[in-house]
């Protein structure tokens, strides 16, 4: 097991670095720096100013500073467009909130989805297998941005039940609409491959023997069925949880949360490549950490897996 | 004795008897034109298709002509009519929406198909290479797809289209980048089964170079399962960009996309002009649609094993 971790570290890792390196690259290979506007400052100003920001430093001393503080002390370095603030403050504000309502949208994907999925396996070709079915093929097709107006449009305009943006300290009516938004087609895909690997499993030899020697449905269900169940679900979390972090910059854009996608796209139209680069990196070193979580996880559960 | 009339009997009947081979081609034919709503799909696509390339010669107005008189004031005079030639209404500029969704359905489809075409050319050389070759070199290969494909894409794509400037081809280049990485792998995949086949070994035995057994003998083999996958692209494709230009970073004025149709429709939503948001919202997800069940039907008559 151990050495299974060592090993995926050792793939992950340069991973991370050939990132962050690429980002860096094409940094310098923009045309112009990040202070040459529309009406680009005095030479003498414009030399005082990338001096502070080191970029008066040769690529490669550059790089490796920022690599180096990036690594070692977590540091992003200033922003280019907030002048008194720093990457790590726009993250560090914007991140509590993008994590607050991610982690409820991956949950109610993975709680929805695999009740759903397994309700309908076991009771399939009855009307609530088709509803299932039904729905989940609609909602897959949805992506987020579409989710998102056709939300509000019915929850506040229409009906004014639910705020239709901001984020209110994260209030609860302030995070419902959000989290459908994001994770309505995840717990669609999560409901499909659930049933399917849940008929699956119900027709193979060792539920039979369960069911034979007597054993309670239930019983079976819990203990025997639902391991093997989730080992496609649980493959699946890879990618959706990269479709649901690239899925909240739309969350944040049309809702208005204050999470780091505002922030990115907000940077993305400023030309403020520290900020950008620093979300990059972020959303990066996140999507392989669970990646690399979700292999361990796999190997654990499935024994099979050699390692 | 044998008589003439006999003979020619016998022939006629040897002539019923015969059975017509069918190749994998006719008989996939056979099955896709059996399943009604892949059919319904490709009709509907053919439809779109017309819609995106004829629609322009239906509009009364151009798709960049801004009517002053109609500029803010759409929600009460920019309803949609036959009478005034603005057959969707009108955007909050005064623009004709009919025409800027034709020209958004065109946008969105082209930018599916260049997507989808990259992914079959890059994506089914690199694989069959990879597999074919084997060894070393498909390791090396394939654990740069891994690599790539646990790099958060859209972050990075942004981050180029910031650096290097919002334009069409950026998004192309954006979208070539990404879309082979998952069809390296599925040709991959089949390139490793048909390998030891015996008719690349005799290919191999009377010394025909690796490179043009892979051209002529594996990549023709991989056909079916290469369309059926890149059917199912068109669509991802179309909802990548869409997210891209449903930010604003994406197409830029004059030009649109379904993506940007559906932003500027969601973001007056409040304004009563909901026309705004519902046809292209409607074009978007009946495209969608109808290259899903295209793509499945494609799959069930291409691939029965994958059922």
């Amino acid at each position: 097991m151990y050495s299974f971790v060592a090993k995926r570290l050792a793939v992950a890792i340069p991973t991370l670095l050939i990132l962050i390196v690429f980002s860096f690259i094409l940094m310098f290979a923009a045309p112009g720096g990040p202070f040459t506007g529309e009406r680009p400052p005095p030479a003498a100003v414009l030399a005082n100013i990338e001096a502070r920001y080191g970029l008066d430093q040769p690529y490669w001393k550059q790089m490796w500073d920022y690599v180096f503080n990036v690594v070692v002390h977590f540091d992003f370095g200033p922003s280019f467009q907030y002048r008194d603030r720093t990457v790590n403050d726009v993250i560090s504000q914007g991140f509590p909130v993008t994590l607050t309502y991610g982690a409820w949208s991956a949950l109610v994907a993975v709680v929805v989805g695999v009740s759903l999925g397994i309700a309908a396996a076991l009771k399939q070709n009855s009307w609530l297998d088709y509803l299932a079915v039904g729905v989940t093929i609609g909602a897959q097709a949805l992506p987020n941005f579409v989710m998102a107006p056709v939300l509000v449009l019915v929850f506040t305009l229409w009906l004014g039940w639910l705020p239709g943006g901001g984020w209110n300290g994260g209030q609860w009516d302030h995070v419902i609409l959000p989290v459908i938004a994001l994770s309505t087609s995840y717990m669609a895909s999560i409901a499909r491959i659930t049933r399917s690997s849940m008929l699956e499993t119900m027709n193979s030899n060792f539920i039979r023997t369960a069911l034979a020697k007597g054993l309670p449905m239930r019983r079976v269900i819990w203990k025997h069925a639902l391991k093997p169940t989730l080992l496609p679900v649980i493959s699946y979390l890879g990618p959706a949880v990269v479709g649901m972090i690239t899925g909240s910059v739309v969350v944040d854009v049309f809702f208005s949360t204050g999470g780091i996608g505002q922030f990115f796209v907000n940077s993305a139209f400023n030309r403020d490549y520290a900020v950008i680069m620093g979300i990059t990196i972020l959303v990066g070193a996140l999507t392989i950490l669970f990646n690399l979580l979700v292999d361990v996880l796999y190997a654990w559960i499935d024994p099979k897996i050699r390692y | 004795m044998i008589n003439n009339e006999d003979v020619t009997r016998l022939q006629d009947a040897v002539q019923l008897s015969e059975v017509r081979g069918r190749s994998l081609w006719q008989d996939a034919r056979v099955r896709f034109f059996r399943n009604k709503a892949a059919v319904a799909g490709l009709v509907v696509l053919i439809l779109i298709t017309c819609f995106a390339l004829f629609g322009g010669f239906i509009a009364q107005y151009e798709p960049d002509f801004v009517d002053f008189t109609l500029m803010g004031a759409n929600a009460y005079q920019g309803v949609p009519s036959v009478e005034t030639g603005h057959y969707f209404g009108t955007d909050i500029d005064g623009r004709d929406l009919f025409a800027r969704t034709v020209q958004g359905t065109k946008i969105s489809l082209l930018v599916g198909i260049v997507g989808s075409l990259v992914a079959v050319i890059v994506g089914t050389l690199y694989g069959a290479t990879a597999g074919y070759i084997g060894g070393r070199t498909d390791g090396i290969m394939m654990r740069t797809v891994d690599i790539l494909m646990s790099i958060p894409f859209m972050f990075v794509l942004i981050l180029m289209l910031v650096i290097f400037g919002r334009s069409i081809l950026m998004l192309f280049i954006g979208i070539g980048l990404i879309s082979w990485l998952n069809m390296a792998r599925i040709a991959r995949g089949q390139t490793l089964t048909i390998k030891n086949k015996e008719f690349v070994e005799a290919a191999i035995a009377t010394g025909v170079s690796p490179f043009v057994i892979i051209l002529r003998h594996i990549v023709p083999n991989l056909l079916g399962i290469v369309i059926v996958y890149a059917t199912l692209l068109v669509p991802e494709m179309i909802i990548f960009e869409s997210f891209i230009s449903y930010l604003g970073l994406g197409v830029q004025e004059p030009n649109t996309s379904l993506g940007a149709l559906i932003n500027a429709g969601a973001s007056q939503m409040t304004n009563g002009t909901l026309w705004m948001l519902f046809f292209p919202l409607t074009f978007f997800l009946i495209t969608l649609f109808a290259f899903f069940f295209v793509g499945d039907g494609l799959r069930d008559a291409l691939d029965p094993k994958d059922r």
